[in-house]
C-alpha cells in the first residue's frame, strides 16, 4: 500500500519536474510548482503510517504556505503579465546579465 | 680655547640669519600682496613702468638693510680674526646634531677661517653694492618684494657655504645657491625662454652635483668624516697620488666645474643671463659661480696629494678660459659678451688654484668680483637706460642689450662710461689696477711652476706636467689678449661712435639715478686699489703679498707640496713676465680698437656669416647643439623608447596594472553570461545541480 503510494507521489513529483522544465508559461510553471508540494504532501501522509502523526501535521504547514505562496505568486504573475502584456518567461529577462 | 672665544667671532651665526629674516619678511610680504591682489597673470614690467611697489621703502628697508647689517657683522667678525694670533686655526662653531647616524656625525657647524672670512667679505660686500644697485634697476618691477627675498636667499646660502665647516655644510649651501639661482634666472618666468634657461642652469648643474655627492661618499667611506678639520689632519692615511685621493679630487672637481661653469658644463652660465642683470654680476660674476674654486682651495690638502687631479683642473680651466674667450668675441648681446668673459676668468682662477696657485686663484677671485661685478653692473645701467629711452618713444620691440643697436653712449652717461673704461683695463690687466695685479701673478705662478715643480714632474695621461703647465700658460697669454679685444670691442660698441639706437630713444637715454651710479663709484674705487691686497715683490708700492700671507694657513701647505723644488724666478725673468702680459693686454686694446670700427657694424638682421670660422664663432662652435645631439637626444630616445614604452608601459603597465584589470574584467564577464535572467536556464540549472548531488550522496554510500 505505502509503496503504490510513494510510487504514485514520485510520478506526480516527477511530472511536476518536467512540466517546470518544460513549460514557458509561468501560470504552468506555478501550477507545476503546486503538484510538486502535493508530491510531497502524499508521500508525507504515505509515510505517517511509519513514523505517527508529525508527517500529517507537516502537510497542514505545507499546504498553509502554499495557500499563501499562491497569493503572493499569482499577484505577481498578474503584476508582471500587466507590465510585459505577456506571462511567457522567455519574455521577463530584465535581471539578465 | 680658542683665542677668538669670546670675541665678535662668536656673532658668525648672524651672518647668514640676517638675510635668512629678510628673505622670510620680503617673501611674506610678496605673498600678502599677491593674495590682495588676486593676481591670475603676472604684469609685464612694461605695463606697471613708473610706478613703484606700494611697500617700497619696507622692502628696500628689510632686503638691503639684512645685507648691509651682514656685512658689518662679517667686517666685525673679520677684525676679531685679524686680532689673532697666525697660529690660531680655524675657529669652529657647532649649533646642533644635523645627522648623528651610527658612525656618521655631521653638525650644523661654522668655520670662521681666513679663507672663509675672506669669502664672507666678498659675498657680503658686493652683495649689499648689488643689493643697493637694485634699488635703482628694479625700482619698476611688479615682482618687486619677491626679488629681494630671493636675492636675500641666495646671500644666506652662499654664506652657509662658505662658512660651512664640513663638506655636508657646504653642500647645503651649494644646492640653495642652485634654488636661488634657479628662481632668479626664471624670474621673468612668464618668458618661456627665461623659465626654460632656469631649469638648464639647475639640470647643468645636478650633473656637477652628482660629483660632488660621490666625493662625499668616498671621503666617509675612506676617512670617516666630512669636517674639513679632520679631513686635514687625516689626509696623510691616504696614499699620495693614489687612485682613491685622485678619484675624490676628481669628483670634487666635476662639481666645482658644474658650479663654476667649466667646460663642458659651462653652457648654462650664458643662459642664465636671462635674469635680471643685477643677479648675473651677484649669482652669475662675483659670488656663486667661485664657489668652485673655493671648494678646489678649500680642499687644497686633498689636491696636493693628486697631482693628476691638480693637472686636470689646470687642463680643464685653460681649454675652458681660451674656448669662451672665443666665443665672446662674436657675441653681440651685452650680458653674452660679460656671460663668456666670466666662464673665460673661472678657467683662469682654475688653472690658478689647479697648479697649486691658490692665493693667485682666490686673489684673482676677489679682484674678479669686483671689476665684473662693475661691468655687469655698468652693462645693467646701459640697458635699464636703454629701456627707459624705447619706453618715452613707445618702441617695444628693439633690444636694449644688442650692442648693434648701441653707440654713442659716452655723451649720455659719462659716469658709467668711465667706471667700465676702468673695469675693462683692469680685466685686460693694465697696469696699476686690480685685474693686472692678480692675472699677472696667476700667469707668473704657472710659468714658475712650469719650471720643475713637483707638479710638473708628474704625468698627466702620459704628457709630462712641465708640458702641461707650459702649454697652459701659453694659453693663458692669448687669453688675456683675447680678454682684451672682446672687452675693447665691447666697450667701442656701447659707447664710442654714432649713435645707432632706433628712432628718437636716444635723446631719451640718461645717466641712471644715484642709487644705481654709487654702487658703481665704490666698486670703481675696488677696482683701481683691489691690487694693494696682494702687491708682488717686484712691485713693492706698499705692504707685500698681504693675501699671500694671510691665507698661508689654509692654503700654505698644498701650495708648497705642488711647487716643492720649483726654482725661484729671477729679477729678470719676473720683469719679462710682467712685461709680456702687459703688452699682451694693450696689444689686444690696441687690435680692437683698430677692428672694431663703431660705423662698421652690421645691421642686427644682418645674415649670420654661413661658412668658415665666423659660422662657427656665431654658433658657438655648436656645443650646445652637440650636446643636444649626443646626450640630450640619445637620453630623451632611451627615456621614451626604452624606459616609457618598454619598461613601463610593456612590463610595468602590463604586469601590474592592466593584466589584473583584464583578468577581473574576464572574470565578471563570465559571471554576467551566467545570469541570464531566464527563469528556465536557472530551473534546468538547479535540476541538474539537484540530481548531481544525488548522484554524489549515492556513490558516496
Amino acid at each position: 500500500m505505502i509503496g503504490a503510494s510513494l510510487f504514485v507521489s514520485a510520478v506526480l513529483f516527477a511530472i511536476g519536474v518536467g512540466g517546470v522544465l518544460v513549460r514557458r508559461n509561468a501560470i504552468m510553471l506555478f501550477m507545476c510548482v503546486e503538484l510538486m508540494l502535493n508530491a510531497v504532501n502524499l508521500s508525507f501522509v504515505a509515510l505517517s503510517r511509519l513514523h505517527g502523526v508529525t508527517g500529517q501535521v507537516v502537510v497542514i504547514f505545507v499546504m498553509t504556505v502554499a495557500a499563501a505562496e499562491a497569493a503572493v505568486g499569482l499577484a505577481i504573475i498578474i503584476s508582471a503579465f500587466r507590465h510585459f502584456k505577456s506571462a511567457d518567461l522567455a519574455d521577463i529577462r530584465l535581471l539578465g546579465g | 680655547m680658542h683665542p677668538l672665544t669670546g670675541t665678535a667671532a662668536d656673532l658668525v651665526w648672524l651672518l647668514p640669519l640676517l638675510p635668512f629674516l629678510g628673505f622670510v619678511a620680503n617673501g611674506w610680504l610678496s605673498l600678502r600682496g599677491a593674495v590682495r591682489a588676486r593676481v591670475t597673470a603676472h604684469p609685464t614690467r612694461l605695463e606697471t613702468e613708473g610706478s613703484r611697489h606700494p611697500q617700497f621703502t619696507l622692502v628696500n628697508v628689510i632686503g638691503v638693510g639684512s645685507v648691509v647689517a651682514a656685512f658689518g657683522v662679517a667686517i666685525a667678525v673679520f677684525a676679531a680674526l685679524a686680532g689673532a694670533p697666525d697660529a690660531a686655526g680655524p675657529y669652529v662653531q657647532t649649533y646642533g646634531s644635523w645627522l648623528p647616524s651610527g658612525d656618521l656625525r655631521v653638525d650644523w657647524a661654522f668655520q670662521v677661517d681666513r679663507l672663509s672670512m675672506v669669502m664672507a667679505l666678498i659675498v657680503t660686500g658686493v652683495g649689499a653694492l648689488i643689493h643697493v644697485f637694485s634699488v635703482g634697476y628694479m625700482a619698476d618691477d611688479p615682482g618687486y618684494p619677491r626679488y629681494f627675498s630671493y636675492l636675500n636667499l641666495f646671500v644666506f646660502f652662499m654664506l652657509t657655504l662658505v662658512l660651512g665647516a664640513s663638506y655636508a655644510v657646504i653642500f647645503v649651501g651649494w644646492e640653495g645657491v642652485g634654488l636661488a639661482s634657479y628662481l632668479l634666472i626664471g624670474f621673468w618666468f612668464s618668458e618661456t625662454r627665461n623659465a626654460d634657461a632656469g631649469k638648464k642652469a639647475f639640470i647643468v648643474n645636478r650633473v656637477g652635483d652628482f660629483g660632488f655627492l660621490i666625493a662625499m661618499f668616498l671621503l666617509w667611506a675612506n676617512l670617516g668624516t666630512l669636517d674639513f678639520r679632520e679631513v686635514a689632519q687625516r689626509v696623510p692615511e691616504l696614499a699620495a697620488g693614489g687612485g682613491l685621493v685622485t678619484a675624490i679630487c676628481l669628483f670634487l672637481f666635476l662639481g666645482a666645474a658644474g658650479k663654476s661653469a667649466q667646460m663642458p658644463l659651462y653652457i648654462w652660465l650664458p643662459d642664465a643671463m636671462a635674469g635680471p642683470t643685477p643677479v648675473s654680476a651677484l649669482i652669475h660674476a662675483a659670488t656663486m659661480v667661485t664657489g668652485g674654486v673655493y671648494l678646489v682651495a678649500r680642499s687644497a690638502d686633498l689636491f696636493a696629494i693628486a697631482p693628476v687631479a691638480s693637472l686636470t683642473v689646470v687642463v680643464v680651466g685653460a681649454v675652458t678660459a681660451i674656448f669662451a674667450a672665443v666665443i665672446g668675441l662674436k657675441q653681440w648681446d651685452i650680458k653674452k659678451v660679460l656671460a663668456y668673459s666670466t666662464v673665460s676668468q673661472l678657467g683662469m682662477m682654475f688653472v690658478a688654484v689647479g697648479s697649486g696657485a691658490y692665493v693667485a686663484g682666490l686673489f684673482h677671485l676677489v679682484t674678479h668680483a669686483f671689476f665684473k661685478a662693475l661691468l655687469f653692473l655698468g652693462a645693467g645701467a646701459v640697458i635699464h637706460a636703454l629701456h627707459h629711452g624705447y619706453h618715452a618713444v613707445h618702441d617695444e620691440t628693439s633690444d636694449a642689450q644688442d650692442l648693434r643697436l648701441m653707440g654713442g653712449l659716452r655723451r649720455r652717461m659719462p659716469v658709467t662710461f668711465a667706471l667700465m673704461w676702468i673695469a675693462t683695463l683692469a680685466i685686460a690687466g693694465v697696469p696699476p689696477l686690480a685685474g693686472f695685479f692678480s692675472k699677472d701673478e696667476i700667469l707668473a705662478s704657472v710659468f714658475r711652476q712650469a719650471g720643475g715643480s713637483a707638479l710638473a714632474q708628474a704625468t698627466w695621461l702620459g704628457i709630462p706636467g712641465s708640458v702641461v703647465l707650459g702649454t697652459a700658460y701659453a694659453i693663458l697669454l692669448v687669453t688675456a689678449l683675447l680678454t682684451a679685444v672682446y672687452m675693447t670691442r665691447l666697450m667701442r660698441y656701447a659707447f664710442h661712435g654714432p649713435s645707432r639706437v632706433p628712432g628718437d630713444a636716444a635723446a631719451h637715454v640718461a645717466e641712471s639715478p644715484w642709487v644705481m651710479r654709487g654702487p658703481l663709484v665704490v666698486l670703481g674705487a675696488l677696482t683701481v686699489a683691489g691690487g694693494w691686497l696682494n702687491l708682488p715683490a717686484l712691485l713693492p708700492l706698499g705692504p707685500v703679498g698681504t693675501l699671500e700671507h694671510w691665507l698661508a694657513p689654509v692654503t700654505g701647505r698644498g701650495a708648497a707640496v705642488l711647487a716643492a723644488g720649483a726654482p725661484a724666478l729671477g729679477h729678470g725673468t719676473e720683469q719679462a713676465l710682467v712685461g709680456v702680459a702687459v703688452a699682451v693686454a694693450l696689444a689686444g686694446i690696441a687690435i680692437a680698437w683698430v677692428v672694431c670700427r663703431p660705423d662698421a657694424v652690421p645691421a642686427p638682421d644682418a645674415p649670420a656669416p654661413t661658412s668658415g670660422f665666423g659660422w662657427l664663432l656665431s654658433n658657438k662652435f655648436f656645443v650646445d647643439e652637440a650636446i643636444e645631439a649626443l646626450i640630450v637626444a640619445p637620453l630623451v630616445k632611451v627615456s621614451r623608447l626604452v624606459l616609457w614604452r618598454g619598461i613601463d608601459l610593456g612590463v610595468l603597465d602590463a604586469l601590474f596594472v592592466r593584466g589584473p584589470g583584464a583578468l577581473t574584467r574576464g572574470i565578471g564577464w563570465a559571471g554576467t553570461r551566467l545570469q541570464s535572467g531566464l527563469v528556465g536556464t536557472y530551473v534546468w540549472v538547479i535540476a541538474i545541480a539537484v540530481l548531481a548531488v544525488l548522484g554524489l550522496m549515492l556513490l558516496m554510500k
